[in-house]
């Protein structure tokens, strides 16, 4: 990601090692993504009606981050949400959605509390990341500035 | 119905006179800002003086990039541009058949339209007040035709109003203001103005309201053949023995309120979508190729920039050629103009100051989804006349915007048909692999047209975040962005400065570009020269 750990070349590999676990799980970039057809979730206003860390992911995060969370790379990237140790630190990933970071859009106008809650928990115990403290949306409104 | 708006409401009547001075107010103080007057272009830029041989590296080939590439040769500096893409243009881009597009997560698409056929799915209009843009294609020689921002016969849609079935325009417009006009003139009447409208244009405002509205002479607007002329006839005037017009129905002023179609008709009355618009003929690359006819050999394609580092006595700049990544490459110059949109540019070791950083870190990218659908005839046309414009929906394609070409021709044609820009559902489309978004635009467009289901042949879908080059459509500043960063984001910071739709007042506008970019590369020569 953008911060740089010290432990980067670890973290490299650890990434690595996910990548190839994961290839086996889920289906080679490009090809269809799982989540049905009917599963889809069309909101009404600005705001997102999707409620679960799941929903949010697939319909909101999925068009950067991939539906493996692999992320992608051309001439810019979206970093990879796989065994990220960014996610270690939940207030990092909370700021990163309310409030946006360089490519990554702020969604705390389109997100309630509750949602934002949501899919920081969901990522936090996805795509190899096991992190068991949940956060709550007292934390995300806390988080608001 | 022409009694219910009437037993209503002086309140809404009230604050939509307050609203009606508000806006007035909004429109002079714009005025005197500049933001609603001619222009800023002055015509081609002077670059006078020697650069004395002094070279500007220039990273992007979109027209910030080659128009500083155009200019500063022309004024005697040695240029050389890096491109990512393999192609001039950047966002100015059209797709036709037989082109590839494979977006950020490896997804492939071919398009399929027949030759001839287009999608833009950039930038796609040009209002008349872009001089400098206009002027451009003057210089390059690229034809323009008009851009139908506004067709009377087109559709506005809302899902849960007058059961679900379209509207024209032009009903939606006079109805709307026909019944405002009897409001007003109602209220004209009985006095309840006279403290604000004086007595002589108390009778001007009622011959206004009759004229624009088209009021009968008692103030009411309601079905006639008077009405009918603004919103069209249930049976047009004809010729012979069946020559006589039958009026129409107006649509209920409770009804369009709760529908919320008006909320459209501000596409038409905002500035930047005032008539006359342009579209450049066969597509909008057709500007990135004039440029390109003009300065191409200065640009290397298929060079991504991964490092820009400068000291006291220049710019070196590290890139990679995209199909052999593994060997660095450097270029070096005096100065670098550096057009990289802020998406990409944010993730890149610069050695900046720190207020040049933090302006090139405060920008998020908006989100955008263009979908173009081929069909096997223009049915919009031959069942609907609907020739050229854009229809609008409360449905998550938000638009279909018919080709501005090629009218009355009998074959296929492209439709426009979803165009999103933020908000929810920008996000929900581009989630979505590209061809549920054809096949989910081609589903909510058949609600408008259900001649859908029979005619559609091939679809293509680009959604900007995933867009390789850009991860993103334009632009997307804040206010509060806009006022703390701004400035430092335009400054030269040592030898380095920036350009772009990003770097303007006109953000997501070609003409933001290029205003940009004249504006750095006329503060960069002054300085060049003073030293």
């Amino acid at each position: 990601m953008m911060r740089q750990a010290t432990s980067g070349v670890k973290q490299a590999a650890g990434l690595a090692l996910a990548a190839l676990v994961l290839q086996l799980i889920w289906p080679a970039l490009g090809a269809d993504d799982p989540p049905a057809l009917k599963s889809r979730t069309f909101s009404s206003g600005y705001r997102f009606v999707e409620m679960s860390g799941e929903e949010l992911y697939v319909n909101v995060c999925r068009g950067c981050h991939m539906v493996d969370a692999m992320g992608a790379s051309g001439a810019g990237g979206y970093p990879p949400l796989v065994a990220n140790r960014n996610l270690e630190a939940s207030g990092y990933a909370i700021d990163l959605v309310l409030n946006g970071r360089r490519a990554m859009p702020s969604f705390g106008e389109m997100m309630s509390d509750d949602q934002i809650a949501a899919v920081v928990n969901y990522l936090r115990t996805h795509f190899g990341n096991s992190y068991e403290d949940m956060v709550t949306a007292k934390d995300v409104q806390g988080a608001r500035r | 119905m022409q009694d219910e708006p009437l037993t209503v409401r002086r309140r809404d009547l009230l604050s939509l006179v307050g609203a009606v001075a508000g806006s007035a107010a909004v429109y002079h103080a714009m005025t005197a800002l500049g933001f609603a007057s001619e222009s800023r272009y002055q015509g081609p830029i002077r670059l006078e003086g020697d650069p004395k041989g002094a070279s500007v590296l220039i990273l992007g080939a979109g027209l910030a990039g080659m128009t500083a590439a155009l200019e500063l040769r022309k004024a005697g500096y040695k240029i050389q541009v890096l491109e990512y893409n393999n192609r001039p243009g950047g966002r100015n881009w059209t797709l036709r058949g037989g082109d590839t597009f494979v977006e950020l997560g490896g997804f492939k698409q071919t398009c399929a339209f027949e030759d001839g056929l287009y999608l833009n799915p950039g930038p796609w209009r040009i209002p008349y007040h872009h001089r400098a843009l206009l002027d451009y294609c003057k210089r390059l020689g690229v034809a323009l035709e008009p851009f139908i921002q506004l067709n009377h016969n087109a559709y506005l849609h809302a899902s849960r109003a007058f059961g679900g079935v379209p509207q024209r325009i032009r009903a939606v417009k006079a109805d709307f203001q026909g019944q405002i006009s009897e409001l007003l003139a109602k209220v004209t009447e009985q006095g309840k103005l006279d403290e604000v409208v004086s007595k002589e244009d108390k009778e001007i405002l009622l011959l206004a309201l009759k004229s624009w509205g088209a009021l009968d002479r008692d103030y009411k607007y309601k079905a006639s053949l008077a009405a009918s002329e603004y919103r069209g006839y249930a049976k047009p005037p004809g010729g012979g023995l069946s020559a006589a017009p039958m009026p129409s129905e107006p649509l209920e002023l409770s009804e369009i309120l709760k529908s919320r179609l008006w909320r459209y008709l501000q596409n038409f009355a905002n500035y930047n979508f005032q008539t006359t618009m342009f579209q450049p003929v066969g597509g909008m690359d057709m500007i990135g190729k004039a440029f390109a006819r003009e300065v191409g050999g200065l640009i290397r394609y298929n060079a991504r920039v991964t490092e820009i580092w400068q000291n006291d006595r220049g710019v070196t700049v590290t890139y990679v050629d995209t199909n052999n990544p593994a060997q660095p490459q450097k270029a070096v110059a005096d100065w670098c103009l550096c057009t990289i949109p802020l998406s990409i540019l944010s993730q890149l070791p610069i050695n900046v100051g720190a207020a040049m950083k933090a302006a090139i870190d405060a920008v998020p990218y908006a989100g955008s989804v263009k979908v173009g659908l081929q069909f096997k005839r223009r049915f919009w046309e031959e069942d609907d006349a609907i020739y050229g414009g854009i229809s609008y929906t409360d449905l998550p394609i938000r638009q279909i915007a018919y080709p501005n070409t090629g009218f009355n021709k009998s074959g296929r044609g492209v439709l426009l048909g979803a165009y999103l820009f933020e908000g929810a559902n920008c996000y929900e489309f581009t989630a979505m692999p590209p061809d549920e978004r054809v096949g989910r635009a081609v589903e909510f467009g058949s609600a408008i047209h259900p001649q859908y289901k029979d005619e559609f042949e091939n679809g293509i879908a680009v959604a900007w975040h995933r867009v390789p080059f850009t991860l993103g459509c334009s632009g997307d500043w804040s206010e509060e962005a806009r006022k703390q960063h701004y400035r430092n984001l335009c400054e030269i910071d040592g030898r380095i400065l920036l350009a772009g739709e990003h770097a303007s007042a006109l953000p997501a506008w070609q003409e933001g570009a290029i205003l940009s970019s004249l504006d750095a590369i006329g503060r960069l020569h002054e300085r060049v020269i003073k030293t």
